[in-house]
């Protein structure tokens, strides 16, 4: 860790506090060496019309995603976005968005794949740093090129496929999408038509948590007690529960990601980023539809 | 297949065919920033709409909330937009379909190839998920418009 962590007593109670920052504590350490502000946002345009001072732009489309095949960039295009927004392997990156930080948390996610070892969402994300008043610049960053070695990438810890959904039957689903996705009446989000799939429904036996319910009105994440009450009480997650989460491509459920992993402490929690897209158009795997999460299918052998 | 650019240019209204003009011109990253004058020259809404929020179509999910009114006047289309200043991206489609549709007859409108969007540069630009809303946001357009015509 290059930058020391924000002590926030608000993020002592979460299982791993270093993960976030504040924004007073962004705007005391703006400029420190060693650490890079990264903005990534829903918006492709949103960082041009204004971003913190010296924040670089990551997109979470034409940048972290391959353009050619369904998967993330390789390892040595991820080193050399890395290089050019001035990201070494020792950086303290920071990384806030729009929308309650969805694209962030995709973003640190991929950061995580990549072993990328010091990454942190800024509490509340881009909502809150502007309605507090502190500003934005149009200024392009100075950004000096750093060194930044090929990665490895390794899918098999916080990163599902479709084939260790079908052995994971038995432990817990958490499905983040809309109450009507999950229930088959729509196969999209309401503003996304052609993010589609051939059938609708859920995955059987995942609970229906919708990824906004962690954060608070302001864009900050609840407190611990309130994410209990909502993963816990509500979606019957228990300690050392193995977790896959999922949504419809893979961005909102890396937020429930980070908030059942980083803040309450779940060790073993994967992203299906294939998602809903690519299991409601998958041959012959199991589909409940309705408001109740429906029987867990066996699980296949591994 | 169907839907190749050439074909279609003949029928295509003049601001729309000068609007793919301009975005086919610039290099990719230049792409962004015309979106971006596009997004800024999205206009106020007309009062009329402004002070009726009733009229506004609520989304339900958490993605930019895009609002567009249709008016047919002396059988003239004239689209209305509103996004917010949060959504640039969302903002600049909007305005690129209310500015290529405003003055168009009924048919005119009807007749914009479904796929303009795809044409016009920015799938590489902001990706092919994204350009999916302009196409949606079109398409909504042209429902509006067979909707209030026939009233």
């Amino acid at each position: 860790m290059t930058v020391d962590r924000d002590p926030s007593p608000k993020f002592s109670e979460y299982a791993h506090p270093e993960r976030l920052v504040s924004t007073d504590w962004l705007a005391e350490h703006l400029g420190d060496e060693g650490l890079v502000v990264v903005e990534s946002d829903e918006d492709v345009l949103l960082y041009e019309v204004g971003h913190i001072e010296g924040a670089v732009k990551l997109d979470w489309h034409t940048d972290l995603n391959d353009p050619v095949q369904r998967d993330y960039v390789s390892p040595e295009r991820f080193a050399e976005l890395m290089r050019e927004r001035g990201i070494s392997p020792d950086t303290t990156v920071v990384v806030y968005g729009d929308k309650n930080n969805w694209w962030a948390a995709y973003a640190l996610w991929v950061f995580t794949l990549f072993g990328h070892s010091d990454v942190r969402l800024l509490d509340g994300g881009r909502a809150k740093w502007e309605a507090e008043g502190r500003g934005f610049t149009l200024d392009a960053p100075d950004v000096a090129t750093a060194e930044y070695p090929v990665p490895v990438r390794d899918d098999s810890v916080v990163r599902a496929f479709r084939d260790d959904v079908l052995a994971h039957f038995g432990s817990p689903l958490i499905d983040v999408r809309s109450p009507e996705e999950y229930d088959g009446s729509r196969t999209t989000a309401p503003a996304y038509p052609e993010e589609g799939a051939l059938r609708a429904g859920h995955i059987p036996s995942a609970k229906n948590v919708p990824w906004g319910k962690a954060a608070a009105d302001d864009g900050t994440f609840r407190p611990l007690a309130e994410l209990d009450a909502i993963y816990r009480d509500g979606a019957g997650l228990a300690s050392g529960d193995d977790v896959i989460a999922y949504c419809r491509i893979g961005e909102r459920s890396s937020h429930t990601w980070f908030v059942l992993h980083h803040l309450m402490g779940f060790e073993n929690v994967r992203n299906y980023d294939g998602s809903w897209t690519e299991w409601g158009s998958a041959v012959r795997v199991p589909i409940a539809t309705g408001s109740e999460p429906g029987e867990a299918p066996v699980a296949a052998a591994r | 297949m169907t839907g190749s650019a050439p074909s279609e240019s003949a029928a295509l209204p003049e601001a729309l065919a000068e609007i793919r003009h301009d975005f086919l011109d610039l290099g990719v990253k230049d792409r962004l920033q015309l979106l971006l004058e596009f997004s800024n020259e999205l206009p106020e809404l007309p009062a009329r709409y402004a002070d009726h929020p009733d009229l506004l179509e609520q989304v339900v999910e958490c993605q930019s909330p895009v609002f567009i009114f249709v008016e047919i006047d002396d059988g003239l289309v004239h689209l209305y937009a509103t996004a917010p200043r949060e959504s640039p991206t969302t903002r600049g489609f909007a305005s690129i379909v209310a500015q290529g549709l405003d003055g168009l007859t009924v048919d005119e409108a009807l007749g914009v190839p479904d796929d303009y969007p795809q044409t016009i540069g920015l799938v590489e630009a902001v990706s092919p998920l994204r350009i999916r809303g302009m196409t949606a946001l079109l398409g909504r357009a042209k429902r509006q418009i067979r909707e209030k015509s026939a009233a």
